[in-house]
C-alpha cells in the first residue's frame, strides 16, 4: 500500500459532503517503541487514512479500507473510547483476525475522522500481519 | 525435472486484473497460463471478502467478491486458459531480447515455464498466513505449530490446541476432536464467524465437554527442539492457565507479502511496481504490471483501473508476439472475428 494512492482514494471517495472545505482534526499515534506523532487529518476521511498519508507506522492497511483484512489495529486511549464509539458487527468479527485484541480495540479504517474527535489519541500494536 | 510449459503469456494471480488480462490477450490470439498461490480463482475478492458487495464495478450496481470471480471465469471460458493453483512464482529470468523478449519462470513446485510475456497481476504480492506474535514460535512452525493441516494422522492421540474463531479454526476443530486425545479452542470471543451448522456442533461438543472452550489468547508456549509440551493461554480475566499441549493450530486468516517479486530485477517504490500508462509494461520490456501492484501518477487500487490497464498492456503484448501482424482495433458488438473467438 502506498500513500498516495490511499490519498487520491480519499479524495475521490472521502469529500465533505456540501462541498465545503474540510476541517481539520489533531490525531496522534502512539507506536508500540512509544514514539508519538501527532497529524492533522481531514474530516471525513479515516484515520487509517491519515495513518497513511502522514507515513505512520505499524499500520499497514493491506486491504485498503475494506475492513477485510485487520491490519489497521489500533488501541483507543481509554479517554476518547466513548467518543470514538464501539465497532460494528462486521468490525467486530473483523477484529478475530488481528492479535491481541483489548476491550478498546478498533479497526481504524473503521473510525471516521468527525471535529469532536480533535486530539484523539491512539496506540498501535507491535504486530498487525 | 518436469517438462517446461511454453506459453505466449503468463498471468502471475489469479484475481480480477489477473482474470480480465486473459480475456483481453485472448482477443488477440494470445493464450494465457495463470498462477496462483490461493487454491483457487479470485484473489483478494475471494480470499479477503467473497460475501461483501461491491458497488463501483461498471455495469454491476452491487456484486459480491465471489459473484465477480465467477462471472469473470465464465467471461474468460472461450479462452481457455490454464490455471496452476497453489503455486508461487520464485524465479523470472529474462532469455530474450528487448525486441523479442522471453522469459524462463519457475514456481515453487517445481513446474517450469517459458513466456513470451508476463503480467505481474499479483495485487499485494501472496497470502500467506498470520502468524501470531509469541515469542519463540518460529522453532516451533512446521514441527509442532501449524497453519495448515497437511496430514490429519499427526495429530491423533495429541494435545491440540487451536486458536481462532473463524471457519478454519471451527472446521479443523470439528475435524480433529475425535481422533486428538485433548482439544482446546481458544478464542477472543464467545461468538464465532463461522457457518451456521459448524457453530452449532461446535456448541455441542462444548456442552458435551468433548472441547475445552478458553475465552483468551495465547501469550506463552513451551517445549524443546521444535515439540510443543504446554501453552500458557490469558483469560479475558488476565488470569494465566498453562495448558498440555503437543499440537497449535493458529488461524488469524492471511496476510499479503510482496515475496519473491522483489527479487525479479523490477524497478519497486514502496513495494509497487512502476508503470507507463500507455502499454502498463515494467522497467523490463515483456513484463507488465497490472492492478493493485503497480503504481503511475495517479494511480487508483480499483479493479476497474485493472480492467483497463490489462486491455492496454494486452496490445504492446500482441506486438511482441505477433511482431508481423498487424493489430486491427475491433469491438465484441460488430466484429464477427472476435465474436467467432468468443463462441456465440
Amino acid at each position: 500500500m502506498v500513500k498516495t494512492s490511499l490519498y487520491d482514494q480519499a479524495n475521490r471517495y472521502g469529500a465533505e459532503p456540501g462541498g465545503g472545505a474540510p476541517t481539520k482534526a489533531k490525531i496522534t499515534f502512539v507506536d508500540s517503541h512509544g514514539q508519538a506523532r501527532t497529524v492533522e487529518g481531514e474530516t471525513g476521511s479515516t484515520v487509517m487514512e491519515t495513518a497513511r498519508r502522514n507515513d505512520i507506522p505499524e499500520i499497514p492497511a493491506e486491504c485498503g479500507g475494506a475492513c477485510a483484512c485487520a491490519t489497521c489495529h489500533v488501541y483507543v486511549d481509554e479517554a476518547w473510547v466513548e467518543k470514538v464509539g464501539k465497532p460494528s458487527q462486521m468490525e467486530e468479527d473483523m477484529l478475530d483476525f488481528a492479535f491481541d485484541v483489548k476491550p478498546n480495540s478498533r479497526l481504524s479504517c473503521q473510525i471516521t475522522v468527525r471535529p469532536e474527535l480533535d486530539g484523539l489519541v491512539v496506540t498501535t500494536p507491535s504486530q498487525q500481519g | 525435472m518436469s517438462e517446461t510449459i511454453e506459453t505466449d503469456a503468463l498471468i502471475v494471480g489469479a484475481g480480477p486484473a489477473g482474470l480480465f488480462a486473459v480475456f483481453e490477450l485472448g482477443l488477440l490470439d494470445i493464450r494465457a497460463h495463470v498462477i496462483d498461490i490461493l487454491p483457487r480463482a479470485g484473489g483478494q475478492c475471494s480470499e479477503l471478502y467473497p460475501e461483501k458487495p461491491i458497488y463501483d464495478i461498471p455495469g454491476h450496481p452491487l456484486v459480491t467478491g465471489q459473484g465477480l470471480t465467477d462471472n469473470l471465469l465464465e467471461q474468460i471460458k472461450p479462452f481457455n486458459p490454464t490455471f496452476h493453483f497453489n503455486e508461487m512464482v520464485e524465479t523470472l529470468t529474462p532469455t530474450g531480447t528487448p525486441e523479442q523478449p522471453s522469459f524462463e519462470v519457475t514456481t515453487d513446485a517445481g513446474t517450469k515455464f517459458k513466456a513470451k510475456v508476463v503480467f505481474v497481476a499479483a495485487g499485494g504480492g501472496s497470502f500467506q498466513p498470520k502468524k501470531p506474535p509469541i515469542a519463540g514460535i518460529e522453532a516451533y512452525e512446521n514441527k509442532s505449530v501449524f497453519y495448515a493441516v497437511r496430514r490429519m494422522e499427526d495429530f491423533r492421540d495429541r494435545d491440540v490446541v487451536i486458536v481462532g474463531g473463524g471457519d478454519s479454526a471451527l472446521d479443523w476443530t470439528l475435524n480433529l476432536q475425535p481422533i486428538a486425545k485433548s482439544l482446546t479452542l481458544v478464542h477472543r470471543r464467545d461468538q464465532f464467524r463461522a457457518a451456521p451448522h459448524s457453530v452449532n456442533a461446535l456448541q455441542e461438543l462444548i456442552a458435551a465437554k468433548k472441547v475445552d472452550f478458553r475465552l483468551g489468547q495465547v501469550t506463552a508456549i513451551e517445549g524443546a527442539d521444535g515439540e510443543l509440551s504446554s501453552v500458557t493461554i490469558r483469560g479475558n480475566d488476565n488470569v494465566d492457565t498453562v495448558v498440555s499441549a503437543h499440537r497449535m493450530m493458529p488461524f488469524f486468516g492471511l496476510t499479503m507479502k510482496l515475496g519473491p517479486v522483489a527479487d525479479w530485477g523490477l524497478n519497486l517504490n514502496e513495494n509497487l511496481v512502476p508503470v507507463d500508462t500507455e502499454k502498463f509494461e515494467t522497467n523490463h520490456p515483456g513484463i507488465f504490471a497490472i492492478g493493485d501492484i503497480n503504481t503511475y501518477p495517479g494511480k487508483l487500487k480499483l479493479i476497474l483501473c485493472g480492467f483497463h490497464e490489462g486491455a492496454l498492456a494486452a496490445q504492446k503484448a500482441h506486438r511482441y508476439i505477433f511482431p508481423d501482424k498487424k493489430l486491427l482495433f475491433q469491438y465484441t458488438t460488430s466484429s464477427t472475428n472476435l465474436q467467432k473467438k468468443l463462441g456465440v
